[in-house]
């Protein structure tokens, strides 16, 4: 359990970081990386990517949207069209975000089972 | 095969990376978009944000500072003027990037670049206009000069300092919508951006539409309908007979192969549009509370968001100017500094006419003119399409100019197998940054003489007022000297004799300073009495604000800046004052429904004022056109003409004099309609449309107007397409549909220079700042903000809310 929350953990710290410095698509790396590094189930894997990522971008996105009064949003959200709707908006870019992640992460956890075949039994 | 599940996990993830990373129709690349580091998210601004910083700009010569005040008008100090031109190029960068690159893209028909083969006809229209042509060549001049070429390099290098180091998570974010990143600017840019105000201001005409109706209705005809001047007039400069530097003869010929001719051309079925005007003047110190000059204008353009316009102070040792300006070019546009102000209306000069070539065969080598073929000039327009093949136009040029319509392309008109070359006075070498840099620096009358001889397109009525209290206007531009009705129809090309035969001194452009009656005022009517002048001035010109405006300031006195305002926000419809006593008069409430009678009384007691609220001027409105209508189209019908009609003086005239005037009957019955039987079938019809927009709740004047205003890229949600105010077409607070004054600036010259002014918009361009819209709510209400010359020891006032440091 331990391990499942800390995956959660670094991938968001890890994908913030990667936001900063690399294109869009630095999740998937920061996802992939992290569950090559802590070995989970690839269930749990592919869970603490998705969440790790879209409880990130979740944060980011509300965060931002407070801080502007929705102004932008609800504008972007009447051209996609989510009828003008921030809280649509904001659980939408999560999602999108952690679906990327969470397949990332999913990649990772078989990548780390191709490199240590031996390695203990993976436990939550 | 333990890889298996590694290989198949993997490449899902690639394909939803790839899937997100590309741009599916007209939608964004929705990973990069939505991502809240990189996409739009970052685009919204924190409302509270602090726009102060310490910024490196390294082609400043010496630190400067910039205070944004409480509006986010910057107020600029720099150590010396190519600084502030650089500033100005990096500040209109910081806030309308999008906007600046957008227009200038529009200008030179590369809008197919940025939305594919739907924008080829407007791109196409541009090229053979020939507007790239046209910008090069005044870029020329202004490369040329030594001020405008310094000007506008450093202009150009304050851009591109800011767009070399715009990260792409801050691109603005119409950019991530629509998937491009902005060019480097450059000095074409800015020439064609001014090109741009040109074909705005000056590129109107209806050539085509003019000579069918002369051809199938008769010059005799066409005559009466589009009269050369209105009965009643009040010119700009009320003045005396003048003998003409140059004598203009109409060709020989012209009765016969001009006047008379039957030939008609192809012309489209929509309708030319003319929308654009604007009001400007200035009263003397004799007749204001302060005894000092008041300056007002207010430029009527297509309003859109962002807004054309941008408030700034520009100022560094010696120099101060405050104002509006254009996002794309240096200096102030309309403004003042600390001795004077200045402002414009379009001068509504007809400056852009066509000519009928004959070209030998198809491949339009050569051409017919003064008795022998002569080569032709090409330029291969290369029009980029997204998600298509480049198009290449190759556009003839002939003596007169760009071979705009052939069979290869008719814009909005109708492919006939016709070539019409296009002579517009925009296409010729001329320098209007100029004007705008010593009307910047302008201390006095003769400052402001020099100035305003730089601008030759498009042509404006240039007004002026000093604290020393001089007041001015002038008529001012380079205009082609023409014979009477030259250039109202499409002319024959084959020899000299039709082309323009010179142009008309500038010193006899029509000028007036400290006239006698105490104020000059211009509202795009016709610049002089047409009989006294020896030039014939063609155009477009507009007649019941001049009226309106000219009426207030001679029976005012002790004006103060509160009249100003109240005059710039009049509702009062002029056209109403004088026609609806007409409609009233000659219906015959005995033979209306109830229904129709409760409309009839409404219109009745109706103040004359385009308020808001007003019921009135909704009944008035549609009552007027449907009269237009019923009046004018049997005529317009059988010339193919739709929406394009006489104007409404001729009409109001007309039927003020004459109740048989010709043109109440219908041409396409066999009885003879009276004004009566006309009127009362077009105020019957208006009834049954004011009794549908009521049912639907629109029968208020601002709700059935429906002011609104637009994103560039008809963005709706990035539009303000909800607002409801007064005013109108004939009103001086000319808020119409989706043209209107932009910008009203007010300033009283005292010693302590004393300026309001409010624009349609905010100073931001993103969408995603609260400084994108806040002025509209107060500009639609009819508030002015206090314009702030900030002095350089005024750093420590309340209003400045943040400060940006420029080293280099």
């Amino acid at each position: 359990m331990l391990k499942y929350i800390l995956s959660i953990l670094v991938t968001a710290l890890l994908a913030f970081v990667a936001g900063l410095y690399m294109p869009w698509w630095g999740i998937a790396i920061a996802a992939f990386l992290v569950s090559a590094a802590i070995p989970q189930k690839p269930g749990f894997s592919f869970l603490s990517g998705f969440l790790g990522v879209f409880l990130l971008w979740e944060v980011l996105a509300w965060w931002i949207d407070n801080k502007n009064n929705g102004i932008l949003s609800q504008k972007i959200a009447s051209i996609l069209p989510l009828g003008g709707s921030s809280l649509l908006l904001i659980v939408i870019t999560s999602i999108v975000g952690a679906v990327v992640a969470g397949f990332a992460a999913l990649a990772g956890s078989y990548f780390r089972r191709l490199l240590f075949p031996l390695t203990p039994p993976e436990t939550v | 095969m333990k890889f298996v599940p590694f290989l198949i996990s993997s490449a899902i993830t690639l394909i939803i990376i790839f899937a997100l990373n590309t741009r599916w129709g007209p939608a964004p690349a929705m990973g990069e978009f939505l991502s809240p580091q990189h996409g739009f998210w970052q685009n919204a601004e924190p409302i509270d944000k602090d726009y102060g910083q310490d910024l490196q700009l390294p082609g400043l010569k010496e630190p400067a500072e910039i205070y944004l005040d409480d509006r986010l008008v910057p107020h600029v100090f720099a150590g010396n003027e190519q600084d502030v031109y650089y500033i100005q190029g990096y500040l209109h960068a910081k806030f309308r990037l999008w906007q600046m690159e957008f227009q200038t893209y529009a200008a030179a028909g590369r809008l197919s670049e940025l939305v594919g083969p739907k924008a080829l006809n407007y791109d196409r229209e541009k090229r053979r206009l020939g507007m790239v042509y046209a910008a090069e060549i005044a870029l020329a001049e202004m490369e040329k000069d030594p001020v405008t070429k310094s000007e506008t390099d450093a202009y150009t290098a304050g851009v591109n300092e800011y767009i070399s180091h715009l990260k792409e998570s801050e691109l603005p974010v119409e950019y991530k919508l629509l998937g491009y990143k902005p060019e480097k600017w450059n000095n074409l840019k800015t020439s064609l951006f001014l090109k741009f105000m040109s074909l705005d201001l000056a590129g109107y005409e209806k050539d085509f539409e003019n000579t069918n109706l002369r051809s199938i209705l008769g010059y005799k005809v066409y005559n009466k309908m589009f009269p050369i001047s209105p009965d009643s007039l009040e010119p700009i400069v009320p003045m005396d007979t003048i003998p003409p530097g140059i004598i203009v003869k109409a060709p020989k010929d012209s009765d016969s192969l001009y006047l008379q001719n039957t030939d008609t051309v192809s012309v489209s079925s929509t309708k030319p549009d003319r929308n654009n005007g604007s009001n400007n003047w200035a009263v003397s110190g004799k007749k204001t509370k302060s005894g000092a000059p008041i300056l007002c204008n207010d430029p009527h353009l297509g309003l859109n968001l962002p807004s054309l316009w941008f408030e700034m102070q520009l100022s560094c040792p010696g120099f101060n100017t405050y104002g509006a300006t254009f996002p794309g070019a240096p200096g102030v546009i309309i403004g003042f500094n600390d001795s004077c102000a200045f402002g414009f209306t379009d001068g509504m000069r007809d400056v852009r006419d066509y000519y009928e070539i004959k070209f030998k065969d198809e491949s339009k080598r050569e051409y017919w003119f003064n008795g022998k073929w002569v080569p032709s000039d090409f330029r291969m327009e290369h029009i980029i399409q997204k998600d298509a093949p480049e198009f290449i136009d190759t556009v003839a040029y002939t003596i007169f100019g760009p071979v705009m319509y052939d069979k290869s392309f008719s814009g909005s008109r109708k492919t006939n197998n016709k070539y019409y070359s296009v002579r517009w006075k925009a296409h010729d070498p001329s320098n209007e940054l100029e004007i705008f840099n010593k009307l910047n620096h302008a201390k006095n009358y003769a400052d402001y003489q020099d100035a305003i001889k730089y601008l030759h397109t498009p042509g404006q009525n240039v007004i002026f007022a000093s604290k020393n209290g001089d007041i001015a206007i002038t008529a001012q531009g380079e205009f082609p000297a023409k014979w009477k009705r030259q250039g109202d129809f499409v002319m024959p090309g084959t020899d000299s004799s039709y082309m323009w035969q010179g142009m008309i001194p500038q010193s006899e452009n029509p000028s007036m300073l400290n006239p006698e009656r105490g104020f000059v005022s211009s509202a795009n009517q016709l610049p002089v009495q047409p009989e006294t002048y020896g030039y014939y001035l063609g155009g477009d010109f507009l007649l019941y604000r001049g009226i309106t405006i000219n009426r207030y300031l001679s029976q005012w006195n002790n004006i103060g800046v509160e009249d100003m305002m109240k005059m710039q926000l009049d509702n009062y419809n002029p056209l109403a004052g004088m026609a609806r006593p007409v409609l009233i008069n000659n219906i015959d409430p005995s033979q209306l429904s109830a229904e129709e009678k409760k409309y009839y009384d409404l219109l009745d007691d109706w103040d004359l004022h385009n308020e808001a609220e007003s019921k009135g001027a909704t009944i008035f409105k549609i009552t007027w056109d449907s009269l237009k209508s019923i009046v004018w189209n049997d005529e317009l019908g059988k010339a193919g003409i739709q929406g394009y009609y006489p104007e409404e003086s001729t009409l109001l005239e007309g039927i003020l004099k004459d109740t048989a005037y010709e043109f109440l009957d219908n041409i396409n019955t066999p009885e003879r309609e009276t004004l009566k039987q006309d009127v009362l079938s077009a105020f019957k019809k208006a009834a049954a449309t004011c009794k549908m927009l009521e049912s639907e709740g629109k029968i208020t004047w601002g709700k059935f107007k429906h002011t609104h205003i637009e994103h560039l890229a008809r963005l709706d949600p990035f539009s303000r397409l909800d607002i409801e105010n007064g005013g109108g077409e004939f009103s001086l607070n000319a808020e119409k549909y989706d043209h209107g004054p932009g910008w009203r600036m007010i300033v009283q010259l005292t010693s302590n220079t004393e300026a309001y002014g409010i624009y349609a918009g905010g100073q931001s361009g993103n969408p995603g700042s609260p400084y994108y819209d806040n002025f509209i709510d107060n500009w639609a209400i009819g508030k002015y903000y206090n314009l702030w010359m900030m002095a350089r020891n005024e750093e420590t006032d309340k209003r400045v809310k943040a400060i940006i440091r420029l080293t280099n």
